[in-house]
C-alpha cells in the first residue's frame, strides 16, 4: 500500500495560508509554489502528497480515503457530518455561523419560521434543539437577498465581518457556532499511518501555538 | 464443480468465514427477507439508517425488508440467560446509502453470541473478529474500545448526562480542542479535562495502552476485565489497536466495542460489540456480543487488487477446428479463466494470449 500521506488542501486563500503552516511545520513541498496548472504535488523525501480541491469537497476526499488528512471548515463538518477524526483547530479562517434577518425582524412563535440557507443540516439541527418549527428553503448562493424579497423570514449563513448584512439592512440575530479551519483525518488511514499523521498533527500544533 | 477459479473474491470470503464460524460451534441462522415494521420503529436509533422499505402484507400487516439482522435474531431467539446460543448469518440487508441517498442491497456476514456471555465469550468473539479480518488481508487493524472505561472517565468529569454525551461524542472524533472548549464552558477543571484528553488520545498495542490506563484511571472497576481480555488476545497483538476514541451508542452497547479495518479500504469493514442494553430493551435477560462483516466495503479492495479481467485470451481464426478448440478451452480452464474469441475486446486485461 501507498505509504505517502495524502493531504487535501482547500483551493483559494485559506488553502495557501494552510500550506504555509504545513511548510513552516516542516512538511514543505516546493513544487506547490511553482506557477503551473498541476493539481497534485509530492515531496518524495518526506513521503507527503498535497492536492488542491474545492473547499467543500475536502471532507468527502478524506471520508472516502482519497486523502488521509485534510483541512476543512467547521461549517462543512457540521453540515455534512463526515465520519472523520477532527484532530486540530487551526485557528484560521475564523468566522461564525449565524441567524440573520431584517433589522426590524421579530420572531412570531405562533407560525412556522421560514429559513433560507446553504446549510440545511446545521439550520435543522439548531432549530430542532430549540424545538422551533421551521420551513427550510435551500439556496446555493446570495442568501442575503431571501429575507429582503420576502422569500424567507431569516437566513442561516456564515458571517465574517457583517458588512454585507449591514449594507442590506440585515443584522445578526443569533450566533449558532464559531467557525474555523480544522485538520481532519480518515479513520482507517489513522490506523495504518498513525505514526506519520500524529507527527504531522504535533508539528502543526506546535506551529500554531 | 466449484473451485477457486469460479468463485468471486467476496464469495471466497463468505465461504471462508462460514467455515471459520462453524468450526467454533456457530450454527447458521436463516431468516426470511422481511420482518414486522414495528420491530424497527421501536429500535430506530440502533439502525445505521432510519429509512426502511415497507409494504403491506396481504392481511394488511405492515412489513419491512430487513435493514438489520441482529434485531431479528434477538427477537426470534430463545432467552436463555444461563445457557449459550451461538449463531452466524449470511444475509442481505436493505439500507439507504449515505452518499447516494438511495436504497442498496448489502451482503452481511456476522455472528451473535447470546446468553451467559462471560469473559471467555468476549475473548472468543474478539479472536473471531481478528481471524475474520485476517481472512481478508493480513494488513488489518482491530480497533477495540471499552465503553465502560470511557463512561467511567466521563463520569469523573461530570454527572450531567447531556455534558457526558457531548464529551463522548467529541471523544469519537478525537476532538481534543472540542473537549477543552466543552470542559471550559461547563466549568470542569483543567486537570480532569487533561485526564479525559489523555484517555481519548490513547491508542496502540494492548501491552502499552493497559500500562497507561492503570495510571490514568487506576480505580476504574472494569479495568481488570479489560486487562484479562487483552491478555487473552496476545496472538493477535500485532493487529490490535486499543483505542479510546471509538464510541458506540451507549443506549444499546456496553463494555467492549470494536471496529475492523483493512489497509486500502477507507471505512470500517467490521463492526461489533457487547449489546446487553439492547437485549434488556427488547425484554431479554441474556447478555450478548456479536459483529458483522460488511462485504460491500470490501469491493474497493477487490477492485484495486484485480490486475486482470481474464487469465487467458484464446484467439482463434475462422479455420479453427471446433472440437480441438473446445478441448483447448477445457484444458486452459482447468488452470484459470479463459476467454475464446476471434477478436480481443477493447481494453480487456489478460495475463496471457494464446493464438489457436
Amino acid at each position: 500500500m501507498d505509504r505517502f500521506v495524502n493531504i487535501a488542501l482547500p483551493k483559494g486563500r485559506l488553502g495557501e495560508k494552510v500550506y504555509d503552516i504545513f511548510e513552516k511545520a516542516g512538511w514543505e513541498c516546493p513544487s506547490i509554489k511553482e506557477p503551473n496548472r498541476k493539481l497534485i504535488f509530492e515531496n518524495a523525501e518526506k513521503q507527503i502528497r498535497y492536492f488542491w480541491v474545492k473547499p467543500s469537497d475536502v471532507a468527502i476526499y478524506v471520508e472516502r480515503g482519497a486523502a488521509d488528512i485534510g483541512v476543512a471548515g467547521k461549517d462543512i463538518l457540521l453540515e455534512y457530518e463526515p465520519d472523520v477524526f477532527e484532530l486540530l483547530d487551526l485557528g484560521i479562517g475564523k468566522c461564525r455561523m449565524a441567524v440573520a434577518g431584517p433589522v426590524s425582524f421579530r420572531d412570531d412563535c405562533t407560525r412556522t419560521l421560514t429559513v433560507a440557507t446553504k446549510f440545511s443540516n446545521i439550520a435543522a439541527n439548531y432549530y430542532n434543539s430549540k424545538g422551533r418549527d421551521i420551513d427550510i428553503i435551500h439556496l446555493n448562493g446570495s442568501i442575503e437577498i431571501a429575507p429582503i424579497l420576502g422569500l424567507s423570514d431569516v437566513i442561516v449563513d456564515i458571517v465574517e465581518t457583517g458588512a454585507t448584512l449591514k449594507e442590506n439592512n440585515l443584522e445578526v440575530l443569533e450566533t449558532i457556532v464559531p467557525i474555523s479551519a480544522r485538520l481532519i483525518a480518515n479513520k482507517a488511514s489513522f490506523r495504518f499511518k498513525s505514526e506519520k499523521i500524529e507527527k504531522i498533527t504535533e508539528s502543526i500544533s506546535e506551529e500554531i501555538k | 464443480m466449484i473451485n477457486e477459479y469460479n468463485l468471486r473474491d467476496d464469495e471466497k470470503i463468505i465461504f471462508s468465514l462460514r467455515s471459520l464460524y462453524e468450526k467454533y460451534g456457530y450454527e447458521q441462522y436463516k431468516m426470511v427477507k422481511f420482518e414486522e415494521y414495528d420491530l424497527y420503529v421501536k429500535n430506530k436509533e440502533f439502525l445505521v439508517s432510519e429509512n426502511i422499505i415497507t409494504f403491506n402484507d396481504t392481511c394488511g400487516k405492515l412489513l419491512a425488508l430487513k435493514p438489520d439482522v441482529t434485531l431479528s435474531i434477538i427477537k426470534n431467539s430463545e432467552d436463555d440467560p444461563q445457557g449459550i446460543h451461538k449463531v452466524y448469518y449470511n444475509e442481505n440487508v436493505y439500507r439507504v446509502s449515505k452518499s447516494s441517498k438511495s436504497y442498496r442491497e448489502l451482503m452481511q456476514v456476522g455472528i451473535e453470541c447470546m446468553g451467559d456471555v462471560d469473559g471467555y465469550c468476549i475473548s472468543e468473539t474478539l479472536s473471531l473478529a481478528a481471524m475474520s479480518l485476517k481472512t481478508v488481508s493480513d494488513s488489518c487493524v482491530l480497533s477495540i474500545t471499552d465503553l465502560d472505561v470511557l463512561s467511567y472517565a466521563a463520569g469523573l468529569l461530570t454527572s450531567d448526562g447531556e455534558t457526558s454525551a457531548a464529551l463522548l461524542m467529541l471523544a469519537g472524533e478525537k476532538n481534543l480542542h472540542g473537549i477543552a472548549a466543552k470542559c471550559e464552558s461547563e466549568g470542569i477543571s483543567k486537570d480532569k479535562c487533561a485526564l479525559f484528553s489523555s484517555l481519548v488520545s490513547l491508542h496502540g498495542r494492548p501491552g502499552t495502552v493497559i500500562g497507561s490506563l492503570r495510571q490514568l484511571v487506576p480505580d476504574c472497576p472494569s479495568l481488570p476485565l479489560l486487562e484479562s481480555t487483552a491478555a487473552s488476545l496476545e496472538e493477535y497483538e500485532d493487529i490490535i489497536d486499543l483505542d479510546f476514541s471509538y464510541t458506540g451508542d451507549l443506549k444499546y452497547y456496553n463494555g467492549i466495542v470494536f471496529k475492523g479495518y483493512i489497509d486500502g479500504v477507507p471505512t470500517a469493514v467490521l463492526s461489533g460489540g457487547q449489546y446487553d442494553k439492547l437485549m434488556k430493551k427488547m425484554g431479554k435477560k441474556s447478555k450478548a456480543i456479536g459483529f458483522a462483516v460488511y462485504l460491500d466495503e470490501l469491493e474497493k479492495l477487490f477492485r484495486a487488487g484485480k490486475d486482470y479481467d481474464v487469465d487467458t485470451v484464446l484467439l482463434y481464426g475462422e479455420s479453427a477446428q471446433r472440437k480441438a478448440l473446445t478441448e483447448k478451452v477445457k484444458e486452459l480452464s482447468a488452470q484459470g479463466s479463459v476467454l475464446a474469441v476471434k477478436r480481443i475486446p477493447e481494453k480487456l486485461r489478460y495475463r496471457q494470449l494464446i493464438e489457436f
